[in-house]
């Protein structure tokens, strides 16, 4: 076994100086009845050419987005990471680390911990970030946990332009709470989620840009939100947007979480991604996720460790602020490392970017009969109106090696005035070449 | 400004900080010390003038105030930071409760195949086909290994994991009108995250005591039963080491008085394809995939924790799961597509980057493998308890350990050395410290894992290193421990400081000395 390090001869010599004549001794405490007695159907090691043979099989089974033209988004995107990103997050230093509760061998995790809660509070316009969390819907969830607990409130109102998979994550864990008001899904951005905030509103929760794609004015929503003593939790998922758009700390936001992946990571079908998530130094000691800060060392040079750990599972138990023991690390770092290969010039250039071929991809699919694009503001994402329903239509230009965006159904199923509703994004990596076999694919089944 | 050893450093003097440092113990200023805004290491293509603008009145007016580095720098800068980590593939890395083991390189080729890492979540399933194949083979590994017959693939973590499956047991007691039920009954020596996720849910968190052997008493956990007890949150093996043997009485009691069992299984390398939960009468199960089927900590994270579950509560896993109808694989993303659920823990479907490495890992070592990495991983730690009991104490010592071994500090009484400080002079040895102060049962608490993947000649050094430090702190020699690490490239830090006054940003100097 190639992973194994001792041999037969060295585990005897470790048997004799236990005392025992068999590994089995060790497990005396296992019930005789269950001890090895099964045989699970599993088959033996094999060798590393093998086991690279049968997940390269699997994997060839899928249509990569490099295989052809690709708008889909919907919360997670598909950019372009540089090949210094990857060689290093998988340096040993940083990949086979743990957790970095030991400072003082732990700064390379700890000085990368404190850059990225910097880039990420600039860059959502906040004053502090902690180091990251699971992922967009889960930093979203844990921020509505976050208001209630700030604002000894119940009241929570979700705007209908949340991404559907991040409205269910929140009710899951709220549960039938008669306080969690969801509004209408909302493709034209139309609602009035002002109308919805009251004395009892703990937060409102608000997507910009949106599901739909639409950019969504949240001045007025914060404050509204702040006048009846209520939070702003602003949420993105495609974090490129920062560099394009206003932040929603310019806008009023109280607690800002989002999605993380665009920048460094990989679409990898949904995960690992990085919840970022960002607010005003007032609201920190109820802010979930580890926090890593300044300190000096005895020498008096600066140096960084875990802090605020009196908010934490491990030192509060059932008084935690969360059950949360894990952030995404090497997401995170991947995550700063683009950032900062970036700066502030690329990332505003790399959003740019994403929005021209955006708007040059809402020209060309808004120009076939019966298309009608319903996005008067967008970024880098927009929703159409076919004339039929649009599951089918993804399948039927998937066959034509088009992946042509999301249909709404298949996040907000069985809801008829939706199912005509196509999300369809672009990124610096649509070509216009991608763009004109989109539309020509798209007049040919419709 | 000048430390104490008469060295630049870097807070007001940018230009002497970036030479500061030996060239192979480097520090290194912030990103934002060295970083312009006026250059950039990512090239892209010119914006073309003729296509307008969506952006309305919402395009962004103030500025971000974001660095860039250029490749060269960007490579220098993370390389330097790097080397002030520790990490397992540099040293022996004997953390408890963490399972540190080597993480194969294969994996990592794996992950990164275009078929895994460049396929979207919500793009058609009939052109991921492969991607549900591989969480299908995944999801047969764990129920096979753990002897039960459903799991749920999507917990993030092993904290999302362990509230996975305590939902899953809320929601199967209120679709049996027993929504009544408040209580979990939580030992003593369970890992923080029981008790927090317990609570979380909204469960009154009852402890239960731990017998004089490190074992939970099977008759204090019956006494705790009654008609509001929801379920019990047991480890096993236990976070002392231990092997619950009393697990399948307690497993019987908690199901006979209705509740449920919520097996922890962060300590599952021990017994990976050697005992099989299932069989112990377990209802749910997290398992971390980064401690026991090696995909990378990296330095906190990604981890993966896949729920394996019993009969009665399967019904209620959430969203998304995977079904099969002859060749074809759907998961079911939505509500009213499939049976009862608890609904959606995150988006998407969970962590296909750490699903596909754990595959090769579990390939690569096939079900003899595992079973061996198991044995190796517990006689590696009682080798370590047998070298090494005469000097430190081993509270449970009269019994074998699973794969790790607790020593407590009570041999360290009156030498002035606290577990702390023996921690810290391991740095100054070359290792990572071994878990200190938890579990919080026993005194001074050293929990020390060696995983399977370390050998006879690395443990044989840790203990000769072991010992003399012992032998050291007995012999008065305090300041050793003390003034420890002086090797590491800091020395002790500040944390009550950090605490204190947080500093959770980089600020520019002058908006610094403006703030205080």
């Amino acid at each position: 076994m190639r992973y194994l390090p001792n041999s037969d001869q060295d585990r005897q010599v470790m048997r004799d100086a236990i005392g025992i004549k068999s590994d089995d001794e060790l497990f005396v405490r296992v019930p005789k009845k269950v001890f090895d007695t099964a045989k699970p159907d599993l088959p033996d090691h094999q060798p590393e050419f093998a086991v690279e043979a049968h997940i390269r099989q699997l994997a060839a089974k899928n249509r990569a987005g490099g295989d052809g033209p690709f708008f889909v988004g919907a919360g997670a995107y598909r950019h372009h990471v540089p090949a210094s990103v990857d060689h290093l997050i998988q340096r040993s230093e940083f990949l086979t680390a743990y957790t970095p509760y030991q400072p003082e061998i732990s700064q390379g995790t700890l000085q990368m911990l404190f850059e990225f809660q910097t880039q990420v509070a600039n860059l959502t316009g906040m004053e502090v970030a902690n180091a990251s969390l699971y992922d967009g819907s889960t930093a979203a969830m844990e921020a509505v946990l976050m208001a209630r607990r700030l604002k000894k409130r119940d009241g929570v109102v979700v705007s209908g332009g949340l991404h559907p998979q991040y409205r269910d994550t929140i009710a899951t864990y709220l549960g039938k709470d008669p306080a969690f008001k969801c509004m209408q899904a909302d493709p034209q951005a139309q609602e009035d989620i002002i109308a919805q905030i009251d004395d009892s509103t703990a937060c409102v929760v608000v997507q910009s840009p949106d599901f739909y794609g639409n950019l969504r004015d949240l001045r007025p929503i914060a404050d509204a939100a702040h006048e009846k003593g209520a939070l702003l939790i602003a949420v993105f998922t495609e974090v490129v947007s920062l560099g394009a758009i206003e932040s929603p700390g310019a806008q009023g936001a109280d607690i800002v979480v989002g999605e993380g992946q665009s920048i460094g990571n990989p679409l990898t079908f949904g995960g690992p991604y990085v919840g970022l998530m960002a607010t005003h130094p007032n609201l920190v000691r109820q802010m979930p996720g580890r926090v890593c800060g300044e300190t000096v060392d005895a020498e008096g040079e600066r140096g960084f460790v875990l802090t605020l750990s009196t908010r934490e599972q491990h030192i509060r138990r059932d008084k935690a602020t969360s059950n949360i023991c894990t952030n995404s690390g090497l997401c995170a770092l991947a995550f700063s490392i683009h950032m900062s290969l970036l700066g502030e010039k690329g990332i505003e250039h790399l959003a740019l970017l994403n929005h021209q071929q955006a708007v040059k991809t809402a020209e060309a699919v808004g120009a076939i009969d019966g298309v009608e694009v319903l996005n008067d503001h967008f970024f880098n994402e927009f929703t159409v109106k076919l004339p039929k329903a649009a599951a089918p239509i993804v399948e039927a230009l998937a066959d034509k090696n088009v992946l042509a965006g999301v249909p709404v159904s298949r996040l907000e199923p069985g809801k008829k005035e939706l199912e005509n509703l196509l999300v369809i994004a672009a990124t610096e990596l649509t070509s216009d070449a991608d763009i004109e076999a989109l539309a020509s694919a798209l007049k040919e089944v419709i | 400004m000048l430390n104490n050893q008469g060295r630049p450093t870097g807070v007001d003097n940018v230009a002497a900080s970036s030479a500061n440092g030996a060239a192979l113990l480097p520090s290194e200023p912030l990103i934002f010390e060295i970083g312009t805004k006026e250059k950039s290491g990512v090239d892209l293509p010119a914006l073309d003038k003729k296509v307008g603008s969506k952006l309305g009145n919402f395009a962004r007016k103030s500025d971000i105030d974001l660095p860039a580095l250029t490749e060269p720098q960007a490579m220098r800068h993370y390389v330097r930071i790097s080397r002030l980590n520790y990490s397992i593939d540099a040293g022996f890395y004997p953390l408890g409760s963490c399972t540190m083991k080597h993480n194969p390189r294969l994996n990592e080729k794996m992950a990164r195949l275009p078929g895994i890492a460049d396929i979207h979540p919500l793009q058609p399933q009939s052109t991921v086909q492969g991607a549900i194949e591989l969480m299908e083979q995944l999801a047969h590994w764990l129920m096979e290994l753990t002897g039960t017959k459903a799991v749920s693939m999507t917990p993030k973590a092993g904290a999302h994991g362990e509230m996975c499956g305590m939902m899953a047991i809320k929601a199967a007691h209120e679709a049996n009108g027993q929504g009544h039920r408040n209580i979990v009954l939580v030992p003593e020596s369970a890992h923080g995250t029981n008790p927090a996720t317990a609570a979380f849910l909204g469960y009154k968190v009852k402890p239960i005591k731990a017998r004089e052997d490190g074992t939970v008493d099977v008759q204090a956990v019956k006494d705790a039963l009654d008609e509001n007890v929801a379920g019990i949150m047991l480890t096993n093996p236990n976070t002392c080491g231990l092997f619950e043997p009393d697990v399948i009485e307690i497993a019987d009691a908690v199901h006979e008085a209705g509740a449920y069992f919520y097996c922890d299984g962060a300590n599952f390398n021990a017994i990976m394809g050697v005992i099989r939960p299932g069989d112990l009468g377990i209802d749910a199960m997290h398992i971390n995939l980064h401690k026991t089927f090696s995909t990378p900590h990296g330095g906190g994270g990604p981890g993966a924790g896949p729920v394996v579950l019993s009969d009665a509560l399967a019904p209620y896993a959430p969203l998304p799961y995977a079904k099969r109808e002859g060749d074809k694989l759907t998961l079911v993303e939505n509500k009213g597509e499939g049976s009862d659920h608890l609904g959606r823990l995150s988006a998407f479907h969970g962590q296909m980057g750490m699903y596909v490495r754990a595959l090769t890992y579990m390939a690569s070592h096939g079900l003899d493998g595992l079973g061996r990495a198991a044995r190796d991983a517990v006689l590696n730690a009682n080798y370590l308890k047998a070298k090494l009991s005469d000097l430190y104490n081993a509270p449970y010592g009269d019994q074998p350990c699973m794969h790790e071994v607790l020593f407590d500090d009570s041999t360290l009484k009156g030498t002035g050395v606290s577990t702390l400080d023996l921690a810290k002079a391991m740095i100054d040895e070359g290792y990572h410290p071994m878990t200190m102060y938890f579990p919080l049962v026993v005194h001074g608490a050293m929990l020390i894992e060696p995983t399977e993947s370390e050998s006879l000649h690395t443990l044989d050094q840790f203990i000769g290193t072991m010992r003399e430090l012992m032998e050291d702190a007995k012999a008065g020699n305090v300041e050793r421990f003390t003034n420890a690490p002086m090797k590491a490239p800091l020395r002790r830090l500040d944390e009550t400081r950090a605490a204190r006054s947080p500093i959770l940003k980089w600020e520019k100097p002058e908006q610094r000395k403006a703030a205080e």
